[in-house]
């Protein structure tokens, strides 16, 4: 029970204990709401309580603080709404185009309005409290009444929490369930990423080829789902794959194989970007997801699978490309680049950016990035080369066959 | 005794002054000194924020080199934590722990001397990696791999030179520092309480720092071990993370997270001290709860030390481990929630003083709260898979560092300046202190949460002008610089005021803990004779004969 000083006279005590507490919020509610709801919950035999000073006060403000709560939770669910528009942002992750993408929208939802709740009931408080008792101009320099504690309301505001934590917890273990161990169909595409310092790997081996840099899937059909199963590999430190509208982000850890999977429902282009810091340029070590249909995602399969053009006009650039050491890092199937440290850039020409997305693929960035990738990338791992403009020229004219 | 003000320092020779500063073992002394460090540090890590804040202004910039970039942010991190937050807390901690339960200094005085030395060199270490500068890059030997330097980046192979070994070797001695102070702290609370202070009548604050101290104890092992294994991998053929040779890098993740996130709890605890303080006296209201206070802050102490891994939700664990994380993070989460309802009803009837502490405790609840529900936001371990390593991580945890520990820390100068240097702070620099730092928090941090929400991860030197993100980087980069003006407003409130403000006598605030029964500042020995108490308020019953706690407790 309650403690409370006793020394002084009666108008500066108020007796709280809690019961006291919800029956004086309860009955100082103001008359009309007494009669309105009096004989629905029975409440108008509760008249008794201190509720001089709080009548008309708690009357309004219960009135004001439920239609304040509803505006709020309203704005709240469409700008939700609106949020979700991929125009805010192509990585926006309340725009989900995929199944786990999806889950995680509608967990995450659910979760921001049980938090939005929490905030509106405590900051009303909060509020409530810091206007309402404010010490006054003029007011007495009398201490108000001391009270020490109360157990009941500690167990109230213990158990009422621990059972939202429980049906946050129950809701949250079934997604996680849902999108980790979701059983592989057997006509799900797999591709491995591997992770390098600041590219990314795929390889495609149910087709035989190794693509770099942006990664092609074909669409799923919700009712026929064929999503594509991700193995994530790492060659070097920690990185992660991260794109928003289709799945949330998984860790490529050197010795510690990882998977994912999406079935993005749309065609397009999906956009994200390493999300583990991996070095000096994390920051454009990004990810571009082409979803096609069927035929277009078979067609590209079928390119990729083709040897590298071989061009006789530009066997100058391909000798070229043997002298000044190219093959060392990269790997040109059908010639003897077979080069692991660098893309794959059989089929370069089928590419949309260079340098993992950080510029598009055109012959004056083309050459740029091969006499300096600094320029597009200070840190990247392919040092600059010394070149002749010549030399460059006939390398670029050679790369640009390869389609 | 006499009651006017005793100079801090005795005005003699300045060498003197040196010399008695250097050698003290004081524990007025030795937390000013640790203050005035971490303040020193503030400035420095705040000039580290606004450049990478201009940096990130807008989209593909160029006014700081990626390298430049990652050494920032790493050393902006590391100094945050180590060289700012800990000793700030540990300064209050040891000017006022003893003097609010009536004992002359801390159980250990030159261990106390010893480790604030100890965290100073491990400052000096760090920020002496900028100037001791490589062959290797342009921008000295400041380490640049983040403040959890996650292996393999570490590495010979991935981090050569000795950028890495400033940031762990500093780290590492630092650690020494915090282990000596926590010891002093639960030495001190256990066996050095005066005459009938029991631990249930003694004030909030020592019971923070209890808790504190013994979270210290056990958490700071894990990170020095790692630290350890990691020297031992980059010097003497050890392979602990060297995935090549059967290593693990996970396993560093586990052991600095083991140590992270019971640090942050180290951060915050004391904080929750400074508030249980303060409020009461600015409310005119015991605090209400006293023993849910305690048993709450303890229970928080114990879960913090399981929660670990929900730094590790995107690594790969398998589901139930990673539900079992969840799990135990919204736990924690209940004691954290019944310690904001306390003080809500410690509020609730009272008679409400808004003086500068109190407006920054009354944000603090505020944003606590909101810090509170991002946090179990981010503890859905599927909206982790979206969220983690994002800008929203980032807003998150600013806004329990500097909308939480920061806006306390700002109420406990406030309200214990006068006792320190027996002047008061201006009230109206600080109501501008205020509300500046109001302001530009919310522009910085409230805005820092939508990048996130858009795809932003974090740690990144620039970005894409495509995806939408650089208005709201725009707008916290301003606010940056309004949260800068707000600093130097305070600092500024402080120089002034040690020099000409208003005298403060014994007790400026009529409040009712120890330390304000002693002159402003404290004579050397604290205590003439030494105090007995016969409940949690001993000032409030002397200022109450007829209607005294121990009556009700």
């Amino acid at each position: 029970m309650l403690q409370v000083a006793t020394k002084r006279d009666a108008s500066h005590i108020r007796v709280f204990t809690p019961r006291d507490t919800l029956r004086s919020f309860i009955s100082g509610t103001g008359a009309r709401f007494q009669v309105a709801t009096g004989s629905l919950f029975g409440l108008s035999a509760i008249r008794e309580g201190n509720q001089q000073v709080q009548k008309k006060a708690t009357g309004s403000w219960l009135r004001s603080s439920v239609q304040i709560f509803a505006a709020i939770l309203g704005t709240a669910t469409a700008a939700l709404a609106d949020s979700r528009s991929p125009a805010l942002s192509p990585t926006n992750i309340f725009s989900p185009d995929s199944t786990p993408a999806r889950s995680i929208f509608r967990l995450s939802r659910f979760g921001l309005e049980v938090e939005g709740a929490i905030f509106v009931v405590v900051f009303s408080l909060l509020a409530y409290v810091v206007v309402k008792f404010r010490q006054r101009q003029g007011d007495d320099d009398e201490e108000p009444a001391q009270v020490y504690g109360s157990n009941q309301m500690e167990l109230a505001w213990t158990v009422l929490p621990v059972l939202i934590v429980v049906v946050l917890f129950l809701s949250t273990a079934q997604v996680i369930h849902r999108v980790q161990d979701a059983k592989r169909p057997p006509d799900a595409i797999e591709v491995t990423a591997v992770g390098h310092q600041f590219w990314w790997e795929y390889r495609y081996a149910q087709y035989g080829f190794v693509a770099a840099n942006e990664l092609h899937v074909p669409v799923s059909d919700a009712a026929h789902p064929t999503p594509t199963f991700i193995a994530l590999l790492s060659s070097d430190v920690d990185h992660s794959f991260w794109v928003p509208r289709l799945a949330g982000k998984t860790d490529l850890i050197p010795n510690h194989p990882n998977s994912m999977w999406i079935d993005p429902q749309e065609t397009g282009l999906f956009l994200g970007q390493c999300a583990q810091y991996c070095g000096a340029q994390h920051a454009k070590m990004l990810l571009r997801v082409y979803v096609q249909s069927r035929a277009d995602f078979d067609s590209w399969v079928h390119n990729q699978q083709q040897p590298a053009v071989s061009d006789p006009s530009v066997a100058a650039g391909r000798a070229m490309f043997q002298a000044k050491l190219c093959f060392i890092c990269h790997t040109v199937r059908g010639t003897p680049a077979v080069g692991q440290v660098g893309p794959d850039l059989t089929h370069l020409m089928s590419r949309d950016t260079i340098g993992s997305g950080a510029v598009p693929n055109t012959p004056e960035n083309l050459r740029k990035w091969i006499r300096d990738p600094g320029t597009f990338k200070p840190g990247s791992l392919m040092p600059a080369q010394d070149l002749t403009d010549d030399q460059l020229n006939q390398i670029a004219a050679y790369l640009e066959t390869l389609r | 005794m006499a009651s006017e003000s005793i100079p801090l320092t005795i005005r003699t020779n300045p060498l003197a002054v040196v010399y008695e500063w250097l050698a003290t073992v004081d524990h007025k002394k030795i937390g000013i000194m640790y203050i005035v460090y971490a303040l020193l540090f503030l400035v420095v890590m705040g000039i580290e924020a606004i450049l990478m804040r201009i940096q990130l202004a807008h989209a593909n910039a160029t006014f700081l080199s990626p390298q430049l970039f990652n050494r920032l942010f790493t050393l902006h991190g590391t100094t945050g934590i180590f060289f700012v937050a800990m000793p700030i807390l540990f300064g209050f901690g040891n000017y006022l722990v003893p003097l609010m339960i009536g004992a002359r200094d801390m159980a250990f005085p030159r261990l106390n001397a010893f480790s604030f030395w100890m965290t100073a060199l491990g400052g000096f270490l760090l920020y002496g990696s900028v100037f001791a500068g490589g062959p290797l890059s342009q921008a000295g030997s400041a380490p640049d791999v983040g403040w959890f330097a996650y292996a393999p980046l570490t590495s010979p192979a991935f981090s050569p030179g000795h950028s890495t070994d400033y940031w762990t070797l500093s780290l590492l001695v630092a650690g020494v520092g915090s282990i000596g102070a926590a010891v002093n702290f639960v030495a001190t609370i256990l066996s050095m309480r005066c005459e009938g202070m029991t631990l249930g009548r003694m004030p909030l604050f020592a019971w923070m720092n209890l808790v504190m101290g013994g979270l210290v104890l056990v958490t700071i092992s894990p990170l020095t071990a790692a630290q350890i294994m990691l020297m031992i991998d980059r010097y003497i053929g050890g392979h602990f993370f060297d995935t090549d040779a059967g290593g693990s890098v996970v396993m560093w993740m586990h052991f600095f997270w083991i140590f992270g996130h019971p640090e942050v709890y180290v951060l915050i605890i004391p904080c929750f001290g400074f508030v249980s303080e303060i409020v009461p006296v600015f409310s005119r209201k015991a605090m209400f709860g006293y023993p849910a206070m305690v048993a709450a802050t303890v229970g928080i102490g114990f879960v913090s030390l399981g929660v670990w891994a929900h730094h590790m939700f995107t690594v790969g664990m398998p589901s139930y481990g990673n539900a079992f994380f969840v799990l135990t993070t919204m736990v924690v989460a209940v004691p954290t929630g019944i310690k904001i309802f306390n003080w809500l009803a410690t509020m609730w009837g009272g008679k409400i003083r808004f003086a500068t502490p109190m407006l920054f405790c009354i944000a603090f609840l505020f944003q606590f709260l909101i810090a509170g529900l991002t946090g179990i936001a981010l503890s859905i371990a599927p909206f982790n898979w979206q969220l983690g390593n994002s800008y929203f991580v980032v807003a998150h945890f600013h806004y329990v560092i500097v909308g939480g520990i920061l806006f306390t820390i700002f109420a406990a100068f406030y309200y214990w300046f006068p006792k320190m240097t027996g002047r008061m702070l201006s009230e109206k620099i600080g109501k501008w202190h205020f509300w500046l730092f109001v302001i530009g928090f919310h522009l910085t941090f409230d805005f820092m949460h939508i990048p996130g929400l858009l795809g932003m991860p974090r740690r990144v030197y620039t970005y894409e002008a495509n995806r939408g993100w650089e208005t709201w980087n725009m707008i916290s980069s301003i606010g940056a610089v309004v949260q800068a003006i707000a600093i130097l407003l305070f600092v500024y409130n402080m120089i002034e005021s040690y020099y000409k403000g208003a005298t403060a006598g014994n007790d400026p605030w009529d409040a009712w803990t120890l330390e304000w029964a002693t002159p402003s500042p404290p004579p050397h020995y604290n205590f003439a004779a030494v105090p007995a108490v016969q409940s949690r308020r001993p000032l409030w019953d002397i200022k109450h004969p007829e209607d005294p706690d121990w009556k009700y407790e």
